[in-house]
């Protein structure tokens, strides 16, 4: 019975493996959309720098797929996406891996739903970006996802319950994750003691910082990116303020920029998928390739945006993309075969369902000695 | 406490508008121009300083005057290749020339330091902090101040009382008399812009040092901030700039935390209007008639 059953196999493996021959084999026309230069910069690059490796390796593996990738700049800007996007389908794409940040990616997912271009977005995580579009999913957690995650990390670690938020209001990515945090928070007994925004040009601090002081806040709480992050953190040192800075995705990135006294972050919390010191045996893999590439250590963007490559691969190969299909065509095949696919990563295990928004559990690490560490 | 706390924040951060505030009303008062493109000398001087302290590791104090040095020769420059040929051209052409300017030398930085923002040391000031009870001043604050203080001295006894001083005085009340009375204007002129552009890589040490965070667009917002501030106190008044730079300074930081983060700006600007519709002159300012 068992000789019966290895021949079976024997001959279904042969039978596949011509199936597999007879098979054309596919190049696949990526394009990545990313801020590589600009104030997000450290984004763009690391979604770039991630999608590379994961599609060296593809290329290197000599599989069914080949991948090109093009990539192209958007600034973190709402009009150059545009021109970014435009310039990816003249290029040939035929799928976007993109945009790496939120605004941008809202703005050139409304623009491929219109024309039938599928995205996913390694790294874009308002629900604006996926909302009333089925050609955009993503990668990584929405920010509904992060606060809440944030508010169930800081009730079920016991951190503290007073809470102070500090947001930019005139940021969909803060103010998606602070609505989400409050209205969680609530929910399991935290209190908001202060709640301060401010906006994009802001550098002075003091009044937000010094009310969270007042209010006598245990944590404060920082949906933002690292740059104002890194100047909330050097105004809580001046006023000898030390309560535990929460962070979420954007925070990642705040170690690398140049110049920062890593001493500010000590202790600083953040919501994220992905640590480059990890044990685990596939992100030791990517970091050291990583490191190897281009001299740096991986954020998490890197990681999202690796993960991208091999999610866009698993779908095409469900979808039975080839190499001269045109994008319109691609994407209503994409998108089915991503509410079928299960991809594990380094992010995590991943599912999707039809609002483009990914399953998988968030995790928490915190900043020791100016390197990540996991909690539990 | 939490009220003397935002008074020393909004005069330390009064005191960065004040200076750069310095640098507008001054070239106002002798050239007659707005010199839109000074928020970005600011920006040139901070970077310079970062230099000096993350790459090439000189002491502090060199690495400031190497700032200063670098902007006042910056300063002369501009003046002399952007600014001159334009000596007799109609203001709206300076103007554009001024902003034009701006443009270049965000972008010059860009290319030349990147779009990453950079973190400004500010180690080299930490250790010394006042803590008094409750209220927490930072050394940077309190240098802040104490600058602002000692440059303000400064350049009122040198308008009053040295020669330089008192040439620049008389180029700003009436440049075809000054020229007859032997007054080289042209030199008059690049040695303001050579002490306001001084003044602002001292103004983006001290701005980098409260708020250390540095990239191209760094002097565009104090520098908006600032040419209010002059404005506000009278520009081509050096008191009014003083004034206006410290008030708005104190407004804003007041407006945050007593009516709301989010309109922080808009009341700084909303005041501004309001002191321009009763007093179009600002502050400090002398009331001037046009012939027509």
């Amino acid at each position: 019975m068992k000789k019966l059953i290895a021949m079976v196999l024997a001959l279904m493996l042969a039978l596949s493996v011509c199936s597999a021959f007879a098979e054309e084999a596919v190049t696949l026309k990526i394009a990545h959309i990313g801020p590589t230069t600009g104030a997000a910069a450290l984004y763009g690059l690391a979604t770039q720098h991630g999608a590379e490796i994961a599609v060296d390796e593809i290329n290197a593996a000599g599989g069914k797929f080949t991948i090109e990738l093009i990539n192209e700049d958007d600034e973190h800007n709402v009009e150059k996406v545009i021109n970014a996007y435009n310039a990816a389908l003249d290029a040939g794409a035929q799928m976007i891996l993109g945009s790496t940040t939120s605004k941008p990616c809202e703005a050139a997912g409304a623009q491929g739903y219109a024309d039938r271009v599928f995205f996913l977005t390694p790294s874009a995580s308002s629900t604006a970006v996926i909302e009333d579009k089925d050609n955009v999913f993503q990668v990584c957690f929405t920010d509904p996802n992060q606060g809440s995650a944030s508010a169930q990390y800081i009730a079920d670690h016991k951190l503290g319950t007073k809470v102070a938020v500090i947001y930019n209001n005139a940021d969909v990515y803060s103010t998606g994750i602070r609505d989400t945090f409050v209205k969680k928070g609530a929910e399991l007994g935290l209190e908001i003691v202060s709640e301060e925004t401010f906006t994009d040009e802001t550098t002075d601090f003091t009044v937000q910082v010094g009310k969270a002081q007042e209010a006598g806040a245990e944590i404060v709480f920082l949906p933002m990116y690292y740059t104002p992050a890194s100047l909330i953190l050097k105004t809580a040192a001046d006023k000898n303020y030390k309560p535990i800075f929460f962070g979420v995705d954007g925070m990642d990135g705040i170690l690398s920029v140049e110049g920062f006294d890593t001493s500010l972050a000590e202790g600083v919390m953040l919501l994220t998928p992905f640590v480059a010191t990890s044990e685990d045996e596939k992100v030791k893999s990517f970091v050291a390739k990583y490191q190897e590439k281009f001299n740096e250590t991986p954020i998490q963007f890197a990681a999202d945006a690796y993960d991208g490559i091999y999610i866009l691969v698993a779908a095409a190969e469900k979808a039975g993309i080839t190499s001269d299909m045109a994008p319109e065509e691609a994407c209503d095949l994409l998108i089915d075969a991503m509410k079928e696919i299960e991809v594990t990563g380094l992010t995590g295990t991943m599912t999707w369902d039809e609002s483009g928004a990914v399953t998988k559990t968030p995790m928490a690490a915190t900043i020791v000695n100016g390197v990540y560490v996991f909690e539990d | 406490m939490i009220f003397l706390d935002n008074l020393i924040n909004g005069l330390s951060l009064g005191s960065i508008y004040a200076i750069i505030a310095l640098g507008y009303t001054m070239v106002y008062g002798i050239a007659k121009m707005l010199n839109f493109a000074h928020g970005d000398v600011i920006m040139v001087g901070a970077y310079i300083a970062f230099c000096g302290l993350q790459y090439w590791g000189i002491p502090p104090v060199f690495a400031f005057l190497l700032a200063m040095v670098v902007c006042t020769l910056l300063g002369i420059t501009i003046e002399g290749l952007a600014y001159r040929p334009l000596r007799q051209a109609t203001s709206l052409a300076v103007l554009i020339t001024a902003i034009g300017m701006s443009y270049l030398l965000q972008n010059i930085a860009l290319m030349i330091w990147g779009a990453n923002p950079k973190s400004f040391p500010t180690t080299f000031i930490n250790g010394a902090s006042l803590h008094l009870g409750k209220i927490n001043i930072s050394s940077a604050t309190l240098i802040t101040i104490l600058v602002s203080i000692v440059i303000m001295v400064l350049l009122t006894l040198f308008t009053s009382k040295t020669k330089l001083g008192k040439a620049m005085r008389c180029v700003s009340e009436d440049r075809g008399a000054a020229e007859l009375m032997g007054i080289n204007v042209n030199r008059t002129i690049s040695l303001t812009f050579a002490i306001g552009s001084a003044l602002a890589a001292i103004a983006g040490i001290l701005l980098c040092s409260s708020y250390p965070i540095l990239q191209p667009t760094t002097g565009s917002m104090p520098g908006i901030k600032a040419f209010t501030a002059a404005v506000f106190g009278g520009i081509g008044s050096i008191p009014g700039a003083m004034l206006g730079g410290v008030l708005l300074g104190i407004i804003e930081i007041f407006g945050k935390a007593y009516i709301s983060t989010e309109l922080g700006d808009a009341i700084v600007f909303a005041v501004l209007i309001i002191v321009l519709l009763f007093k179009p002159a600002g502050l400090l300012g002398k009331p001037m008639r046009e012939k027509v």
